[in-house]
């Protein structure tokens, strides 16, 4: 790849982290803490992209009067150099032409991922594969008096397994997830929990009884009220707690603007 | 359009290939894609004939093709991506990019002002000029790059290319990722029940560090060490000289990052989760699963803290295993130091690193945990 074509790949990899930072999009794959530093390497790539481009065309000017001066025979094999794309130095005569790194290209992919695919935040197919990852939180802080009660999917798993649902009694409380199913078929609330980005996001499951809907899909996203359940479940990956939730009323819901959970940045 | 220009994108794979054969006066191992060519300057003579052999494609024209036929197969392409195994390919493989490339443009811009701005001399008077001494120094001086591992291995490249004994740009690049405050911060908070856990990585990553920096100074041999020698040409300008920095440095290493990130996601999207219950049972083989996952999964230092935490079923000291040996050694990284160490390099490296790992972290385990 010679250092045009390395301009406009910084340029749109630029571009992509930008467009990634501005709109909602990095949020299905990184923490939202990370925002600012998304858009300042974006930035940093299209200085960078600029000032290849302009180093560039001021060598082409240089090298060219160069040429000019030194006669005809060395202009031809220095175009034809220049042609091949490895145009590197322009400097043959000196001895060194050294190449630019190929494994570049593959710079293309992830340009082609985030522009053209875009996909998803990850959902039902991680979740029933990863084992529960609830973790005994170190202080639960007072909830607000609210009816009914807006709950995250992670708080109400921490205090219906670690405070035995003692802070919840028996409140209406409104929790959000997206389904999951499980080889027999039971339906779970899950929300992804993120510290970082998506590689090391994992599952925070809750079972839910009651009034479930009949059908459920996979990946939808539910809004469900209910109150506190007292059952509890092992998720057999990996013998964690699953706590359950005694669901009154189901309703779907468009994809929360961030999909994963990150109380366990705070 | 997409017919045409469809043989045109497999032609720029070929010169690879058809080059290797032209090479074997070349010292034989190192076969690296780009960085190991370029310490060849004395065949240099050879490279102004090969491209001569037909070639007319340029990068630009080709990358532009791409494009437009990515672009106009897409709906296929999307089509093709949509099972939910891929699906979640897919989104670790862009969560891993999107996640180290600030980190990466980071170490990248240090790199490429240690290289440009800062003279060498610095490093000289900074340093103490016994190498013994240096090497725990570096260490230490690792606990102030921010960030996760991405950033160290384009500024330790940077610090050799500068003069700086290699003994201790080893023991920076182990030690760096894994004592800043941020990962200490961030272990702490994954472990709030087990504050030794903070003291243990500390103590355990940067005596791993600088054991590898002793071992590099008494065994070591620097033409395993290919680095790319690119800058500083004469008369260019400072300014050229660290745009034209960060550009190579970005694109390769940047191009490691993917080839990193593939594998991690292809891990992370294929291997089931359960085999690791039944590893968790004998506590050998705990530690040893714990430090193959860390390599495997190519977490960030940051955030493997919270990963480490969630694996409850084991043990404490299998946990550190797995703090200790991931940001000093996994796919990505390995893919990150072969792109800016050499290929001969990596191979020999990270075998070594992984091993005194995880007995550098039973050690720190035994007497802390």
């Amino acid at each position: 790849m010679n250092r045009q074509a390395q301009a406009a790949v910084l340029f749109l990899v630029g571009a992509a982290m930008l467009h990634a930072g501005f709109t909602n999009l990095y949020l299905r794959y990184v923490k939202a803490g990370l925002q600012p530093l998304l858009l300042l390497s974006g930035a940093v790539l299209i200085v960078a992209a600029l000032a290849t481009a302009w180093y560039e065309w001021r060598r082409a000017k240089v090298t060219k009067a160069h040429a000019e001066a030194h006669g005809e025979a060395h202009t031809e094999a220095k175009s034809e150099a220049h042609a091949e794309g490895d145009g590197h130095e322009g400097d043959a005569h000196e001895g060194h032409v050294h190449r630019e790194p190929r494994i570049a290209w593959l710079l293309v992919l992830p340009l082609f991922a985030l522009i053209l695919v875009a996909p998803p935040a990850l959902g039902s197919y991680s979740a029933v594969r990863t084992g529960t990852a609830l973790m005994k939180p170190y202080g639960l802080s007072k909830l607000p008096d609210s009816n009914p009660l807006t709950i995250g999917l992670v708080d109400y798993a921490s205090r219906a397994v670690y405070d035995h649902g003692r802070s919840l009694g028996t409140r209406q409380l409104k929790v959000t997830g997206f389904i999951a199913l499980d080889k027999s078929g039971a339906p779970f609330l899950v929300r992804m929990a993120l510290n970082c980005c998506a590689a090391d996001a994992q599952p925070v499951k809750i079972a839910l009884t009651g009034k479930i809907p009949p059908v459920l899909q996979p990946d939808t996203w539910l809004e469900v009220t209910g109150t506190y359940s007292a059952k509890q479940t092992k998720d057999p990956i990996n013998n964690g707690p699953i706590p359950y939730f005694q669901v009154a009323l189901a309703k779907p819901v468009p994809t929360p603007k961030d999909p994963y959970d990150e109380s366990w940045n705070q | 359009m997409a017919i045409t220009t469809e043989p045109a994108a497999p032609t720029t794979e070929t010169p690879p290939i058809a080059e290797t054969p032209q090479q074997p006066p070349a010292p034989a191992k190192p076969e690296a894609p780009a960085p190991s060519k370029e310490p060849k300057e004395p065949k240099e003579p050879k490279e102004p004939k090969e491209p001569k052999e037909g070639w007319q494609l340029n990068s630009p024209l080709v990358l532009t093709m791409v494009l437009l036929v990515v672009v106009l197969v897409q709906s296929p392409i999307r089509q093709a991506l949509s099972a939910p195994v891929m699906q979640s390919w897919m989104t670790v493989f862009v969560a891993v990019v999107v996640q180290a490339l600030p980190f990466l443009v980071l170490g990248v811009l240090l790199s490429a002002a240690i290289a440009v701005f800062v003279p060498p001399t610095f490093f000289a008077r900074a340093l103490p000029d016994n190498p013994v001494l240096a090497v725990p120094v570096a260490g230490m001086a690792g606990a102030i790059l921010p960030g996760c591992e991405c950033a160290s291995v384009p500024v330790a490249g940077a610090l050799v290319r500068r003069g700086v004994t290699p003994a201790a740009a080893i023991a920076f690049l182990l030690s760096a990722p894994a004592i800043n405050p941020i990962v200490l911060t961030a272990t702490a908070v994954a472990f709030p029940r087990n504050p030794e856990m903070v003291l243990a990585r500390f103590v355990g990553s940067l005596l791993v560090a600088c054991v590898m920096g002793w071992l590099w100074q008494r065994v070591g041999r620097t033409d395993w060490l290919r680095l790319p020698a690119h800058e500083p040409h004469e008369g260019e300008t400072k300014g050229a000289a660290f745009w034209g920095s960060v550009r190579h440095d970005v694109m390769q290493a940047g191009g490691f990052l993917v080839l990193g990130a593939m594998s991690a996601a292809t891990l992370k999207a294929v291997a089931p989760a359960s085999w690791l219950r039944t590893a968790a049972d004998n506590p050998v083989v705990a530690i040893l699963a714990l430090s193959i996952l860390a390599v495997l999964l190519s977490i960030c230092s940051e955030a493997d803290a919270f990963v480490a935490a969630s694996l409850t079923q084991f043990s404490l000291t299998a946990k550190l295993a797995f703090l200790v040996v991931g940001p000093m050694i996994d796919l990505k990284l390995f893919a990150m130091q072969a792109g800016t160490f050499g290929r001969g390099f990596a191979l020999r490296f990270a075998p070594t690193t992984f091993v005194l790992a995880i007995a550098g972290a039973v050690v720190t385990g035994a007497v802390l945990l």
